[in-house]
């Protein structure tokens, strides 16, 4: 028995040591990416790797998928087990979450190569470039220019958005005219991420936000105070009035249920761009998020590209991602899954999001109303709590209760975690 | 002494494989049997008993899933969070000149706000951090009900809830169903696996077609309500009220596990002897009397099994809420076993999920003592 646990731990040091010596020639970086499932995403993806690997022979990038579901849990078990990749996927207001953990290293790239790229696609963290994203994602209402026109509503542009009570009283209007099961479609369907960052923007433009922003220590009067009471109210009375499906939303509705006509607009992110266009043609608007108060406002940061911090071969990964923020390969993402691509540069190069372009809009939206949400490592858990808060609310809670209850278990976390660095 | 040396000459793993003065064939194959039993014994040790035992562990600390910070040991604070409750009262606001209680637009009475007392009041400490679980009026006075971890609270009710009522109707359909079926008829086979299919589907495929049965515009059974009502019955959002939606998911539970102890109590019931029921139809007892003094003393410990059993699994519901509400509307269907889901991976604390996992061992424990006390067989 024990000699066979000795050759066991024999061989497997031997198997080891010979991993090793096989690196001849480049030297091997892993990559792990979100993605997996989507054809035209993985097609992009390899593109890019094979030019990188046949471009120089130092380094040999390894592409390997997960499904955007479990991918987190994929990192998180595999910095439990010490055996992350050399460059890592990840979403943007989770960087700060990894950084903190010790998952990721800054980026050291070179000087300028970041210049121009929209200001959701940086992650920042302590002070540091963490993460840089080749795309980035845009919110915006959804809308049908002959619906507003025939019901006399204004069309509101980037500089003159509707105030709040206008669009309260449009919303009131489009439901009153009966052609619509909803005036307004949130997403409620979609449950986790979609919450903190399609929503959370609405309450910031209210003047309120998740966290104080100049602590991330406290949320007390920020979450639940008077700014966000009235979001709150405003929130729940969305539901009580009936101008927009609950949370028990099918998700099958929220997907077809703008196209099909049976809600007069929607809260959309520019993902969903192609078919809306697809179906209305000219007819199809996309505009800004209203002004509550503190300005129009929508949620930046997509999915991001970062280097481990074990990797071994730190040079090497800050080489691929600086080859991959080339311009062509930006346009080439923006058109293969309609993303927005980072830069003016690659924009210009896109099929939708070139000037006069029918998607140009959300570059704009990206560059003129985009905020990050909270960068701190405790926004994973601070966006499941704001989730359930405004999935109570709407579900007819008490909103100061709601409010209050999501500020104190994101403070007892913080207090929990010796405010995640910021004390 | 012969035997003396022998013993000695045995090495100590092999004692205790086998006794000392087994002959040799006998302990070799004591050996053997336990080689073919370690990959089992292995993998229920890594997967079973070590998680446990570090359960424990991590309910004493302030372990988190991923953290730069040092793992403290924090004594029962991980169980003072989860597990206090106090009773609090208020008298309803007095105005300062008249003496007469301030009234809201409703008339009705007003109270202070509980959060002053409950968050940072240097008057009242032993409330710090509270909340409102519940609260009723005495008279004037409004009595309160707090907790220091709400959700927890209602997670244990809505569990316990769900527990008393599967229990006794999916024990008690099984044995109906499993009555039904213990028939010699053609084609009964048929019966048995329409009644057992669920039971293979797997919980999370079953739990995404009841949330299309379930779905509050057109689903099918607001469909087919509406339909046997000639149109006047309203579509109901069965998972999106907080008052059915843990009744719906009960339902659907019943029925998915329904055919697994139809087949146990079946196994049960075609293990008691032919022959005591043709005493007994000479006897002259009739159907209802075979049942009493047959088969019901027959199922005796098939029930018990049961019973057991089921508990056990309700005890562990998770996958239904996950798939169909993830606990809410409202927290109307929060469950044990998902909130430690929650909390330990999404929340990222791995202490808290860990404690509720050790509170939820002892609860299952004691009940399932209880039940195996009650159920004794009381000779004497």
């Amino acid at each position: 028995m024990k000699r066979f646990m000795l050759i066991l731990f024999v061989a497997s040091i031997m198997l080891s040591g010979l991993s090793v010596m096989a690196q001849d020639g480049p030297t091997a970086l892993s990559l792990w990416y979100h993605g997996a499932g989507n054809e035209v995403e993985r097609s992009i993806i390899i593109q890019i790797i094979d030019d990188f690997n046949a471009s120089q022979s130092t380094w040999a990038i390894e592409l390997e998928e997960f499904p955007q579901e479990s991918y987190n849990e994929s990192i998180v078990a595999a910095a439990l087990s010490g055996s992350l990749p050399d460059i890592i996927d990840v979403d943007g207001p989770v960087m700060p979450n990894w950084a903190w953990a010790g998952y990721l290293q800054p980026l050291n790239l070179s000087e300028g190569a970041l210049d121009g790229f929209l200001p959701g696609t940086i992650g920042v963290w302590d002070g540091q470039i963490y993460s840089v994203g080749l795309w980035d994602a845009a919110v915006a209402i959804y809308a049908r220019r002959s619906v507003l026109e025939a019901n006399g509503i204004r069309i509101p542009t980037l500089e003159e958005p509707w105030t709040g009570e206008e669009f309260d009283t449009i919303l009131e209007t489009l439901q009153a005219t009966g052609e619509f099961e909803y005036a307004f479609d949130l997403g409620m369907a979609w449950t986790g991420e979609w919450y903190p960052y399609a929503f959370s923007p609405l309450l910031q433009s209210f003047g309120g936000d998740i966290i104080d922003r100049s602590t991330y220590l406290t949320s007390e009067g920020i979450l639940n105070g008077e700014a966000a009471l009235a979001f709150g109210e405003w929130w729940q009375s969305l539901f009580d009035r009936g101008l927009a499906p609950g949370t028990s939303q099918d998700g099958a509705d929220r997907d077809t249920g703008f196209i099909d006509g049976r809600y007069a607009l929607q809260w959309n992110g520019n993902w969903a761009a192609v078919s809306a266009l697809d179906a209305f043609g000219d007819d199809m608007l996309f505009l800004p998020a209203p002004d509550f108060g503190q300005g129009g406002i929508i949620g930046a940061a997509s999915w991001q590209f970062g280097v481990s911090a074990n990797s071994e071969n730190p040079e090497g990964a800050n080489a691929f991602i600086e080859f991959a923020l080339q311009d062509k390969y930006l346009a080439a993402f923006s058109d293969g899954i309609g993303l927005i691509p980072s830069t003016p540069g690659a924009a210009a190069m896109t099929e939708n999001y070139a000037p006069g372009g029918p998607l140009e809009v959300f570059f704009a939206l990206s560059n003129e109303q985009a905020l990050v949400r909270p960068v701190t490592p405790g926004y994973v858990v601070m966006a499941l709590e704001f989730e359930k808060a405004l999935a109570d609310i709407a579900n007819g809670a008490d909103v100061q209760d709601a409010l209050d209850a999501a500020v104190d278990a994101i403070e007892a976390d913080i207090q929990n975690n010796s405010g995640y660095g910021f004390e | 002494m012969a035997t003396d040396t022998a013993r000695k000459s045995v090495p100590l793993w092999s004692r205790l494989l086998a006794p000392a003065h087994a002959p040799t064939y006998q302990r070799k194959e004591a050996i053997i049997g336990w080689l073919m039993a370690a990959p089992a014994i292995i993998l229920i040790f890594m997967f079973l008993i070590l998680p446990f035992v570090m359960a424990f562990g991590f309910a004493f600390t302030n372990q988190r899933l991923i953290s730069p910070n040092p793992t403290e040991f924090v004594g029962w604070r991980n169980f003072e969070n989860l597990l206090t409750v106090r009773t609090f009262t208020l008298d309803p606001l007095l105005d300062d000149e008249t003496g007469l209680p301030i009234l809201d637009e409703d008339g009705s009475l007003t109270y202070p706000r509980l959060r002053d007392y409950t968050r940072g009041n240097p008057d009242y400490p032993e409330l710090d951090g509270l909340r409102e679980w519940f609260s009723w009026n005495i008279g004037e006075t409004r009595v309160y009900m707090l907790a220091s971890d709400v959700l927890f609270m209602k997670a244990l009710f809505n569990t316990t809830l769900f527990v008393l009522f599967v229990a006794p109707i999916q024990g008690g359909l099984a044995l109906l169903l499993a009555l039904l079926i213990n028939q010699k008829l053609r084609g009964i086979n048929i019966f048995r696996t329409v009644y057992f299919m669920p039971v293979v589907t797997s919980l999370i495929v079953v739990s995404f077609l009841w949330r299309f049965i379930y779905d509050g515009q057109n689903g099918m059974l607001n469909t087919i309500l509406s339909a046997i009502t000639f149109g006047a019955f309203q579509p109901h959002d069965w998972l999106g009220d907080p008052s059915t939606a843990l009744w719906s998911i009960l339902i659907m539970s019943v029925w998915q596990g329904v055919g697994f102890h139809m087949v146990i109590w079946l196994a049960g019931l075609q293990n008691i002897p032919g022959t005591l029921y043709e005493a007994a139809s000479i006897d002259g007892a009739g159907r209802w009397q075979k049942f009493r003094s047959v088969t019901w003393p027959g199922l005796r410990s098939t029930s018990v099994f049961v019973l057991v059993v089921i508990t056990m699994q309700a005890f562990s519901l998770y996958a239904q809420i996950q798939a169909m509400t993830r606990g809410g509307p409202l927290d109307s269907t929060q469950s044990i076993v998902f909130q430690t889901v929650i909390r330990g991976y999404e929340k990222q604390d791995i202490a808290g999920g860990s404690t509720i996992s050790v509170v939820l061992f002892f609860f299952v424990l004691i009940i399932t003592l209880v039940q195996r006390y009650l159920t004794r067989e009381k000779t004497a």
